[in-house]
């Protein structure tokens, strides 16, 4: 999976250089999010805005990384999500879960608040 | 064929580097059915995703020790009815027994068929003793 990694802020966000975020590839997504907390990360900004479709299983990546979060103290938080992949969260209920913002700027400025 | 009907009959591997193709073909019918008067690009998402979620279902239902198996997919629209059937030959299971979601409980997993029944208007599963079948129906009004 191509995941590129930048430090903004004391966050860490990685962007998903992928247009489909399937069970093809979504371990990698969930064990590069694991590594981050793991390695004392505590702010991980996944951006989603090259990411065209999403099935159950990039969800359950997200929501792995989501508990990930949870369980070192940290926080997860999405950006730039494409309408069709957000109405997916909708469907699933996950929007009430993550916070998702318009854009990278708009979350880290959530971060820094 | 009739002047009506559109069916398409695939093979593939039944690994998950195929998904997107598989998924690429249901958007494209999606697009090419003239008669449907909902948002086409609403529908193209679905119809990749509902796809997806069954080819993954049939993948893990083929046993790991047959990696070199098929997953048969069908797709077929008839006038306003969409068909999308997908066979596998592992153990299958009974859709009957999948609980819907737990919104309140965060779960990793368990979300792909509640897509699949949310976005189909019916879902089935039959089991034969040569194979089991994922028969997904659709009105396309």
């Amino acid at each position: 999976m191509n995941l590129v990694n930048e430090t903004r802020n004391d966050v860490v966000i990685l962007y998903v250089k992928e247009e489909r975020l399937d069970a093809h590839n979504s371990a990698d997504l969930k064990s590069a999010v694991q590594k981050l907390f793991e390695d004392g990360k505590k702010n991980v900004l996944v951006d989603l805005k090259e990411v065209r479709f999403i099935d159950s299983s990039g969800l359950g990546a997200l929501v792995s990384g989501f508990k990930n979060a949870i369980s070192h103290q940290g926080n997860l938080k999405l950006s730039s999500l494409q309408s069709q992949v957000k109405s997916m969260f909708e469907l699933t209920r996950l929007h009430r879960v993550f916070e998702i913002f318009p854009s990278t700027v708009e979350a880290i400025e959530n971060f820094s608040s | 064929m009739e002047g009506n009907t559109i069916e398409v009959d695939i093979k593939v591997p039944n690994k998950t580097r195929y998904l997107s193709l598989i998924g690429r073909i249901g958007e494209d019918i999606a697009r090419e059915i003239e008669r449907y008067s909902g948002d086409k690009e609403t529908l193209a998402y679905h119809l990749n995703l509902v796809l997806t979620e069954a080819m993954v279902n049939a993948i893990k239902h083929a046993g790991p020790k047959e990696p070199e198996k098929l997953v048969r997919i069908v797709i077929s629209i008839h006038l306003d009815d969409l068909t999308i059937k997908v066979y596998d030959d592992g153990q299958g299971f009974d859709i009957n027994t999948i609980p819907p979601p737990n919104f309140e409980e965060l779960e990793d997993r368990g979300r792909g068929i509640f897509l699949i029944r949310t976005l189909m208007d019916s879902v089935c599963y039959r089991k034969s003793c040569r194979e089991n079948i994922l028969e997904m129906k659709k009105k396309l009004v």
